[in-house]
Protein backbone atom coordinates (compact mmCIF):
# COMPACT_ATOMS: atom_id res chain seq x y z
CA UNK A 1 0.00 0.00 0.00
CA UNK A 2 1.46 3.36 -0.75
CA UNK A 3 1.86 6.47 1.72
CA UNK A 4 -1.18 7.89 0.21
CA UNK A 5 -3.81 5.09 0.36
CA UNK A 6 -2.24 4.50 3.75
CA UNK A 7 -3.27 8.47 4.95
CA UNK A 8 -6.40 7.70 3.21
CA UNK A 9 -7.09 4.56 5.73
CA UNK A 10 -5.86 6.29 8.56
CA UNK A 11 -8.11 9.41 8.11
CA UNK A 12 -10.82 6.62 7.39
CA UNK A 13 -9.91 4.89 10.49
CA UNK A 14 -10.29 7.80 12.52
CA UNK A 15 -13.57 9.45 11.19
CA UNK A 16 -15.25 5.44 12.29
CA UNK A 17 -13.99 6.31 15.76
CA UNK A 18 -15.10 9.81 15.43
CA UNK A 19 -18.92 8.11 14.92
CA UNK A 20 -19.32 7.95 11.17
CA UNK A 21 -19.43 3.68 11.95
CA UNK A 22 -20.89 2.83 9.16
CA UNK A 23 -17.61 3.89 7.18
CA UNK A 24 -16.66 0.50 8.49
CA UNK A 25 -17.97 -1.57 6.11
CA UNK A 26 -15.76 0.72 3.55
CA UNK A 27 -12.51 0.30 5.66
CA UNK A 28 -12.58 -3.50 5.71
CA UNK A 29 -13.99 -4.10 2.08
CA UNK A 30 -10.42 -4.38 0.97
CA UNK A 31 -9.44 -7.51 3.46
CA UNK A 32 -12.25 -9.32 3.36
CA UNK A 33 -10.52 -11.90 1.23
CA UNK A 34 -7.30 -11.55 3.43
CA UNK A 35 -9.19 -12.53 6.57
CA UNK A 36 -11.15 -15.31 5.12
CA UNK A 37 -8.58 -17.13 3.17
CA UNK A 38 -5.76 -16.72 6.35
CA UNK A 39 -8.41 -18.58 8.61
CA UNK A 40 -9.62 -21.00 6.10
CA UNK A 41 -5.94 -22.20 5.13
CA UNK A 42 -5.39 -22.67 9.02
CA UNK A 43 -9.17 -24.57 9.35
CA UNK A 44 -9.66 -25.78 6.08
CA UNK A 45 -13.36 -25.91 6.84
CA UNK A 46 -15.68 -23.14 5.22
CA UNK A 47 -18.30 -22.46 8.03
CA UNK A 48 -15.67 -22.08 10.98
CA UNK A 49 -13.52 -19.95 8.45
CA UNK A 50 -16.36 -17.42 7.51
CA UNK A 51 -17.77 -17.36 11.06
CA UNK A 52 -14.09 -16.57 12.12
CA UNK A 53 -13.80 -13.99 9.40
CA UNK A 54 -16.94 -12.66 11.09
CA UNK A 55 -16.33 -12.47 14.25
CA UNK A 56 -12.51 -11.26 13.10
CA UNK A 57 -14.08 -7.96 11.64
CA UNK A 58 -16.71 -7.68 14.18
CA UNK A 59 -13.52 -7.82 16.64
CA UNK A 60 -11.99 -5.37 14.59
CA UNK A 61 -14.56 -3.14 15.03
CA UNK A 62 -15.24 -2.90 18.76
CA UNK A 63 -11.41 -2.72 19.14
CA UNK A 64 -10.47 -0.11 16.18
CA UNK A 65 -9.46 2.36 18.78
CA UNK A 66 -6.86 0.01 20.41
CA UNK A 67 -5.06 0.03 16.52
CA UNK A 68 -2.19 2.13 16.49
CA UNK A 69 -1.13 3.47 13.64
CA UNK A 70 2.64 2.50 13.58
CA UNK A 71 1.38 -0.61 12.43
CA UNK A 72 -0.33 -1.33 9.40
CA UNK A 73 -3.85 -1.89 9.64
CA UNK A 74 -4.20 -5.15 7.29
CA UNK A 75 -1.19 -6.81 9.75
CA UNK A 76 -3.28 -5.56 12.77
CA UNK A 77 -6.45 -7.30 11.16
CA UNK A 78 -4.15 -10.36 10.23
CA UNK A 79 -3.24 -10.70 14.24
CA UNK A 80 -6.87 -10.83 15.16
CA UNK A 81 -7.66 -13.11 12.55
CA UNK A 82 -4.71 -15.61 13.19
CA UNK A 83 -6.01 -15.38 16.98
CA UNK A 84 -9.41 -16.35 16.13
CA UNK A 85 -8.20 -19.22 14.01
CA UNK A 86 -5.99 -20.41 16.57
CA UNK A 87 -9.08 -20.27 19.25
CA UNK A 88 -11.01 -22.65 17.05
CA UNK A 89 -8.38 -24.61 15.99
CA UNK A 90 -7.90 -25.76 19.89
CA UNK A 91 -11.66 -26.52 19.69
CA UNK A 92 -11.45 -28.66 16.37
CA UNK A 93 -7.59 -30.21 17.22
CA UNK A 94 -8.01 -32.45 14.28
CA UNK A 95 -6.15 -35.56 14.28
CA UNK A 96 -4.13 -34.00 11.09
CA UNK A 97 -2.25 -32.03 13.25
CA UNK A 98 -0.17 -34.99 14.67
CA UNK A 99 -0.01 -36.92 11.66
CA UNK A 100 3.20 -35.11 10.97
CA UNK A 101 6.16 -35.78 12.98
CA UNK A 102 7.65 -33.12 14.21
CA UNK A 103 10.47 -34.82 16.30
CA UNK A 104 12.27 -36.83 13.36
CA UNK A 105 14.15 -33.44 12.26
CA UNK A 106 17.31 -32.47 15.19
CA UNK A 107 17.11 -28.69 14.30
CA UNK A 108 14.64 -26.95 11.89
CA UNK A 109 17.06 -26.57 9.57
CA UNK A 110 17.15 -30.38 9.02
CA UNK A 111 15.11 -32.50 6.59
CA UNK A 112 15.62 -34.51 3.32
CA UNK A 113 12.93 -33.14 0.57
CA UNK A 114 11.25 -36.00 -2.01
CA UNK A 115 13.54 -36.69 -4.45
CA UNK A 116 12.72 -37.11 -8.08
CA UNK A 117 15.00 -39.42 -10.64
CA UNK A 118 11.59 -39.51 -13.12
CA UNK A 119 11.05 -36.00 -12.29
CA UNK A 120 10.98 -35.52 -16.43
CA UNK A 121 8.68 -38.07 -17.02
CA UNK A 122 4.90 -37.33 -17.36
CA UNK A 123 2.62 -39.75 -16.10
CA UNK A 124 -0.26 -41.30 -17.86
CA UNK A 125 -2.69 -39.99 -15.94
CA UNK A 126 -2.30 -36.28 -15.14
CA UNK A 127 -3.84 -34.96 -12.45
CA UNK A 128 -6.64 -32.24 -12.56
CA UNK A 129 -5.48 -29.07 -11.55
CA UNK A 130 -8.96 -28.84 -9.69
CA UNK A 131 -7.28 -31.60 -7.74
CA UNK A 132 -3.89 -30.58 -7.25
CA UNK A 133 -5.28 -27.46 -5.72
CA UNK A 134 -7.44 -29.45 -3.34
CA UNK A 135 -4.49 -31.42 -2.40
CA UNK A 136 -2.53 -27.84 -1.58
CA UNK A 137 -5.49 -26.78 1.04
CA UNK A 138 -5.20 -30.48 2.55
CA UNK A 139 -1.02 -30.89 2.60
CA UNK A 140 -1.39 -27.13 4.11
CA UNK A 141 -3.64 -27.92 6.26
CA UNK A 142 -1.62 -30.55 8.10
CA UNK A 143 1.19 -28.94 8.80
CA UNK A 144 2.25 -28.78 12.25
CA UNK A 145 0.48 -25.05 13.63
CA UNK A 146 3.80 -23.52 13.84
CA UNK A 147 4.80 -23.92 10.70
CA UNK A 148 1.27 -23.53 8.68
CA UNK A 149 1.14 -20.41 10.49
CA UNK A 150 4.04 -18.56 8.67
CA UNK A 151 3.40 -20.59 5.54
CA UNK A 152 -0.29 -19.02 5.30
CA UNK A 153 1.00 -15.34 5.90
CA UNK A 154 4.02 -15.53 4.18
CA UNK A 155 3.00 -17.50 0.80
CA UNK A 156 -0.99 -17.28 0.84
CA UNK A 157 -1.21 -13.85 1.87
CA UNK A 158 1.81 -12.46 0.86
CA UNK A 159 2.78 -10.34 4.09
CA UNK A 160 6.45 -10.10 3.81
CA UNK A 161 8.89 -11.47 6.62
CA UNK A 162 8.34 -8.23 9.30
CA UNK A 163 4.44 -8.26 9.10
CA UNK A 164 4.47 -12.37 9.23
CA UNK A 165 6.98 -11.42 12.51
CA UNK A 166 4.67 -8.68 13.85
CA UNK A 167 1.33 -10.91 13.19
CA UNK A 168 3.28 -13.79 14.71
CA UNK A 169 4.96 -12.50 17.86
CA UNK A 170 7.99 -14.32 16.70
CA UNK A 171 11.11 -12.69 15.19
CA UNK A 172 12.16 -12.45 11.41
CA UNK A 173 14.73 -15.26 11.78
CA UNK A 174 11.90 -17.69 12.78
CA UNK A 175 10.26 -16.99 10.14
CA UNK A 176 12.80 -17.72 7.73
CA UNK A 177 13.40 -20.92 9.25
CA UNK A 178 9.74 -22.34 9.56
CA UNK A 179 8.56 -20.66 6.16
CA UNK A 180 11.43 -23.19 4.51
CA UNK A 181 10.40 -26.14 6.74
CA UNK A 182 7.17 -25.49 5.66
CA UNK A 183 7.82 -25.24 1.81
CA UNK A 184 9.77 -28.35 2.22
CA UNK A 185 6.95 -30.14 4.10
CA UNK A 186 4.78 -29.51 1.73
CA UNK A 187 7.22 -30.23 -1.18
CA UNK A 188 7.80 -33.82 0.53
CA UNK A 189 3.66 -33.95 0.44
CA UNK A 190 2.92 -32.99 -2.83
CA UNK A 191 5.81 -34.14 -5.32
CA UNK A 192 3.80 -37.23 -6.24
CA UNK A 193 0.92 -35.14 -7.77
CA UNK A 194 3.36 -32.60 -8.77
CA UNK A 195 4.85 -34.70 -11.57
CA UNK A 196 2.40 -33.38 -14.15
CA UNK A 197 2.62 -30.37 -14.20
CA UNK A 198 5.14 -28.31 -16.44
CA UNK A 199 6.87 -25.96 -14.58
CA UNK A 200 5.41 -22.23 -14.41
CA UNK A 201 5.93 -19.68 -17.21
CA UNK A 202 8.63 -17.55 -16.34
CA UNK A 203 7.07 -13.68 -16.26
CA UNK A 204 3.65 -14.84 -15.46
CA UNK A 205 4.76 -15.51 -12.05
CA UNK A 206 8.10 -13.02 -12.00
CA UNK A 207 8.23 -13.49 -7.68
CA UNK A 208 9.23 -16.97 -8.40
CA UNK A 209 11.70 -16.53 -11.00
CA UNK A 210 15.54 -14.98 -11.24
CA UNK B 1 32.72 -22.98 -3.15
CA UNK B 2 31.22 -26.86 -3.71
CA UNK B 3 27.88 -27.64 -2.15
CA UNK B 4 26.64 -31.22 -1.51
CA UNK B 5 22.68 -31.74 -2.72
CA UNK B 6 21.72 -31.50 1.23
CA UNK B 7 23.33 -28.36 1.56
CA UNK B 8 21.68 -26.74 -1.62
CA UNK B 9 18.11 -27.92 -0.11
CA UNK B 10 18.92 -26.02 3.25
CA UNK B 11 19.21 -22.34 0.90
CA UNK B 12 16.05 -23.46 -2.04
CA UNK B 13 13.72 -21.47 0.21
CA UNK B 14 16.52 -18.40 0.42
CA UNK B 15 16.81 -18.78 -3.35
CA UNK B 16 13.68 -18.12 -3.84
CA UNK B 17 13.05 -15.63 -1.72
CA UNK B 18 16.19 -14.10 -3.31
CA UNK B 19 17.55 -13.55 -0.23
CA UNK B 20 21.09 -15.54 -0.43
CA UNK B 21 24.58 -13.47 -0.74
CA UNK B 22 26.41 -13.03 -3.85
CA UNK B 23 28.94 -15.85 -3.22
CA UNK B 24 26.33 -18.21 -1.73
CA UNK B 25 23.60 -17.40 -4.55
CA UNK B 26 26.63 -17.97 -7.34
CA UNK B 27 27.57 -21.50 -5.62
CA UNK B 28 23.96 -22.49 -5.51
CA UNK B 29 23.57 -22.05 -9.06
CA UNK B 30 26.60 -23.60 -10.31
CA UNK B 31 25.28 -26.70 -8.21
CA UNK B 32 21.79 -26.67 -9.99
CA UNK B 33 23.15 -26.54 -13.30
CA UNK B 34 24.73 -29.87 -12.66
CA UNK B 35 22.35 -31.33 -10.60
CA UNK B 36 19.16 -32.32 -12.20
CA UNK B 37 17.75 -33.77 -8.24
CA UNK B 38 18.23 -30.23 -7.40
CA UNK B 39 17.03 -28.69 -10.23
CA UNK B 40 13.88 -30.99 -9.61
CA UNK B 41 13.09 -30.22 -6.12
CA UNK B 42 13.78 -26.13 -6.69
CA UNK B 43 11.37 -26.64 -9.56
CA UNK B 44 8.54 -28.91 -7.88
CA UNK B 45 8.69 -26.36 -5.23
CA UNK B 46 8.27 -23.40 -6.86
CA UNK B 47 5.98 -25.14 -8.41
CA UNK B 48 3.65 -25.48 -5.13
CA UNK B 49 4.58 -21.69 -4.51
CA UNK B 50 3.01 -20.59 -8.26
CA UNK B 51 0.18 -22.79 -6.80
CA UNK B 52 -0.56 -21.29 -3.40
CA UNK B 53 -0.13 -17.66 -4.51
CA UNK B 54 -3.39 -18.19 -7.21
CA UNK B 55 -6.20 -16.85 -6.09
CA UNK B 56 -8.03 -20.17 -7.28
CA UNK B 57 -7.19 -22.20 -4.98
CA UNK B 58 -8.20 -20.42 -2.11
CA UNK B 59 -11.53 -19.28 -3.43
CA UNK B 60 -14.32 -17.43 -0.85
CA UNK B 61 -18.04 -18.66 -0.33
CA UNK B 62 -20.70 -17.77 -2.57
CA UNK B 63 -22.58 -14.81 -0.87
CA UNK B 64 -19.48 -14.44 2.22
CA UNK B 65 -19.13 -10.99 1.44
CA UNK B 66 -22.78 -9.69 1.43
CA UNK B 67 -23.20 -12.28 4.52
CA UNK B 68 -20.27 -10.62 6.00
CA UNK B 69 -21.82 -6.91 5.59
CA UNK B 70 -24.94 -7.71 6.71
CA UNK B 71 -23.71 -8.99 10.24
CA UNK B 72 -21.39 -5.67 10.46
CA UNK B 73 -24.30 -3.70 9.67
CA UNK B 74 -26.68 -5.53 12.49
CA UNK B 75 -23.74 -4.59 15.31
CA UNK B 76 -22.89 -1.24 13.86
CA UNK B 77 -26.45 -0.46 14.12
CA UNK B 78 -26.76 -1.79 18.00
CA UNK B 79 -23.40 0.27 19.17
CA UNK B 80 -25.14 3.54 17.33
CA UNK B 81 -28.30 3.07 18.18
Amino acid sequence: MNTAAKTMELALIARVLAGESELFHELIRPYERLVYVTIFAILKNETEAEDGAQETMISAFRNLKSFRGEAKFSTWLVTIAMNEARKRLRKVKTAAENSLDESTGQGDGDFTPAVLTDWREIPLEALERKELKEKLRESVAMLPEKYREVFVLRDIEELNQEETAAALGINVTLVKVRLHRARMMLQKLLVPYLKSQAPAREGFFRRWFQ
Amino acid sequence: MNLECNQVWEHISGYLDKQLDADLLAAVKKHLESCEVCSAVLDSTRNILVLTADDRTYELPVGYSNRLHARLEAVIKTRSG
